[in-house]
């Protein structure tokens, strides 16, 4: 039989009773007396209880006992005693089992539903899975079910359709709306070339694309893998509680003795009397909402934090970011773009950005991209160019339409001029710690273009953000200290720590752990080390395999923004934890002596029918209250 | 008269329940039977706890736990095993099996959806 039955069943059966005893006052009694209460009761005990005394039984003999001991222990006591007064004619208490039955019911009922609520996380995650995919197989389109989707199949994506699998884009291009994955509200535009993940979803064009990862291995079914490891994790603070709960029974059950045992034998109240007394206190004492305070929390935090893009991966990590002190960054890719960007032209911008564009057209020096995509975005096309020559240690030179060109680093001014302007601007942006290469025509520099790979966007924002929390931002480098320094300054980080070796990394990190607990925010590939040895690992981006292995926390997005969400959410999430256990525990330690009549005399006292009913709120209460983390505020708030 | 018995009653329950559930109650461990050589499987009955509960297997051999719960307690139709991520419904009076990973030697604690009954899996 369901809960909801059973809770059905006992209400319906409960109900005459109340009715009852709201109408006693007034001279209107049940037909039938103790009889009919007797009969309405035994119904109730029958069949709504049972399930409670028959796990009760089991669980005792395997020496345990749990809250349905408690429900059991009451209930029966109140029962049997019950009966034995109706056969001698004294008072009886049928109600007060059947009340007590009925509200711990009405409590797990509702306990049941939300629980449901808040692990749904899981299984919207799963639900976003496309079910099919068109794969091209013999030069012919045929859709198949995602699981017969290989590695290097050519699939083709329509407008509106799932993309099915993780890979890359052959042909085609799209803009892609990956926010279920990434969090990231704005659809991003895709070409050939360009890095795809399953579940998200086709917006305007038609693509090709080749599956690079399937089934386990794609990054939906790693952050599935995630959640669901966190949500059955338990914060450090859980085992205390456990602890606790595992003598609590046993110890409510001699506290209840002893009640009734100083009620009756030393206080000389009757019978009846000491026996509500015990009674009161088995039903109040029941630890339920000690055991579900933790694991509700943590399920809607997480669930929360997922949906988000960032991936919690235990307890204990969300336990361990609320004590941070200092928050360490990675310089490349973390804190800046990762790539180098044309960030100024001096001179003739068109002049030189085309000049400079033709002879770096077949260069891949991560300087050479960035020139050409600058030329690419102001729609300038290289020329072609002849005699091409590279100057070892300087740059390149080669004629183009019949004149000599050159770029390259500052050594080539021995041979070639620079007018005093050029040189003033030149150190004015190296002082900025940009790289700044000279562009040249006929042994005169034309021109210079200052690169630099800049700070994202959202990383000064991040880092004002973290400090108004009064934390200490730390950027960890292998660059050199002047161009770290400028970086710094640009985003606001409160120090500086440059030409670290990428294995010195990690002792870094340790050696500012002992001013307090350390979080490290890297890109993953070379931070592995410092991301595990930090206390809580922050790896960011592109979800690549060792990132997710090595960080605590991962970050689907590549955005510094999403640091002070992760912090955030595990502050709120775990200080949800706390207020829930201090109810719960707040609630069965003032409840006990109160239930067990200590402040009889000045007349404060628990009847077990509104013992059972606070049983079943206080339950209730943790469980609303977990689920209200889903509505909580973040002060960096993007629509969850 | 009746006073000094109820105290008398009173006294020994207590001393029964601290010794029936603090006292030092010793369980059994059973190891599970190799169906075939790659295959291993053991049954858990679910009522009131876990029996057995405390389960052996062999590292590197496909395992299977096979939970039947009798018990209609709310608290255990989830079973929960932290390390491996599994939280699974034990739907009453059916056999569930739960594959477990035995790559990696030690011992994992599982536990019921309230984390009240526990129970251990050691692989070696």
């Amino acid at each position: 039989m369901t809960i909801k039955n059973r809770f059905i069943i006992s209400l319906i059966l409960s109900l005459p009773m109340l009715v009852e005893m709201v109408t006693k006052p007034f001279g209107l009694m049940l037909p039938g007396g103790n009889w009919t209460m007797f009969v309405l009761t035994t119904g109730v005990m029958v069949l709504s209880a049972r399930p409670f005394i028959q796990s009760a039984w089991a669980a005792f003999r395997h020496h345990h006992a749990d809250m349905d001991t408690l429900v059991a222990v009451g209930t029966a006591t109140a029962y049997l005693y019950s009966i034995y007064a109706m056969l001698t004619g004294k008072a009886v208490f049928f109600e007060s089992a059947a009340f007590v039955v009925t509200f711990i019911l009405l409590g797990q009922y509702f306990e049941e539903k939300m629980k449901h609520a808040a692990s749904g996380a899981v299984e919207k995650l799963v639900n976003l899975q496309a079910k099919e995919a068109e794969v091209l197989r013999n030069g012919q389109l045929i859709s198949v079910p995602l699981n017969d989707v290989a590695v290097g199949d050519i699939i083709r994506v329509k407008p509106g359709q799932k993309i099915a699998v993780d890979g890359t884009i052959t042909e085609g291009t799209s803009t892609i709306d990956e926010s279920m994955v990434t969090g990231e509200s704005m659809p991003v535009t895709k070409q050939a070339g360009d890095a795809v993940i399953g579940a998200t979803i086709n917006g305007t064009g038609t693509f090709l694309f080749k599956a690079g990862k399937v089934g386990d291995d794609t990054l939906l079914a790693q952050i599935v893998e995630m959640v669901k490891k966190v949500q059955t994790s338990h914060a450090p603070i859980q085992k205390t509680v456990d602890r606790v709960a595992d003598i609590f029974v046993p110890a409510v059950l001699i506290a209840a003795i002893l009640t009734f045992t100083v009620w009756y034998v030393f206080l000389g109240a009757s019978l009846v009397n000491a026996m509500l007394f015990a009674v009161s206190v088995v039903i109040i004492a029941c630890p339920c909402a000690l055991g579900i305070a933790t694991p509700t929390a943590l399920m809607v935090g997480t669930g929360r934090s997922a949906k988000l893009g960032i991936l919690i991966k235990n307890g204990e990590v969300l336990e361990m970011a609320n004590r941070i002190k200092t928050v360490v960054f990675d310089k490349t890719g973390t804190i800046t773009a990762g790539q180098p960007q044309v960030t100024d032209v001096v001179g003739d911008r068109k002049q030189v950005l085309q000049l400079a564009a033709s002879l770096e057209a077949t260069s891949e020096h991560p300087l050479a991209t960035a020139i050409l995509a600058a030329a690419k975005t102001d729609n300038l096309t290289p020329k072609v160019v002849a005699d091409f020559q590279a100057l070892q240690g300087k740059g390149v030179q080669a004629t183009l339409e019949g004149q000599r060109a050159f770029i390259g680093n500052t050594k080539l001014l021995t041979d070639n001029q620079l007018t005093p302007n050029l040189q003033a601007q030149m150190t004015q942006l190296q002082a900025a710690a940009k790289t700044v290469v000279l562009v040249g025509l006929n042994d005169q520099v034309i021109g210079l273009i200052a690169i630099q790979d800049a700070p994202k966007p959202s990383s000064a924002t991040a880092i004002a953000a973290l400090k108004k929390c009064g934390l200490r931002t730390v950027m960890l480098t292998g660059d050199n200290q002047r161009v770290s320094q400028a970086i710094a300054d640009q985003v606001g980080i409160d120090e500086v720590i440059a030409d670290v070796l990428p294995a010195d990394k990690a002792a870094a990190v340790e050696r500012l752990q002992a001013t307090g607990p350390v979080a490290f925010v890297g890109d993953g590939i070379n931070d592995a080390p410092a991301l595990t040895t930090a206390d809580v690992g922050i790896a960011m981006g592109s979800g690549t395999d060792i990132a997710i292995e090595s960080g605590g926390i991962v970050l689907v997005k590549n955005d510094l923004l999403d640091v002070v969400r992760a912090l955030e959410l595990s502050q709120k999430t775990f200080s949800r934890i706390k207020l829930n256990l201090f109810w719960a525990f707040i609630y069965n330690t003032l409840g006990i002596p109160v239930a067990a009549g200590i402040f009889a005399g000045i007349g404060l006292m628990l009847s077990p029918e509104l013992a059972g009913l606070g049983m079943a709120f206080s339950s209730f209460s943790v469980v609303a209250s977990s689920l209200l983390l889903n509505k909580s505020k973040l002060t960096t708030t993007v629509a969850a | 008269m009746d006073k000094l018995f109820v105290l008398l009653i009173a006294a020994a329950a207590i001393a029964f329940i601290a010794w029936w559930f603090f006292g030092k109650h010793t369980t059994t461990a059973v190891s599970a039977d190799m169906v075939t050589t790659d295959k291993q499987d053991v049954d858990v009955a679910v009522s009131g706890g876990y029996s057995p509960s405390t389960v052996v297997l062999k590292r590197g051999v496909p395992a299977q736990i096979t939970f039947n719960r009798k018990d209609p307690s709310t608290c255990l139709e989830q079973v929960v095993f932290p390390d491996f991520g599994i939280n699974e419904f034990l739907p009453k009076d059916e056999n569930h099996a739960i594959t477990i990973d035995t790559s990696k030697p030690g011992e994992y604690d599982y536990a019921c959806g309230m984390n009240m009954f526990h129970g251990k899996v050691i692989i070696k």
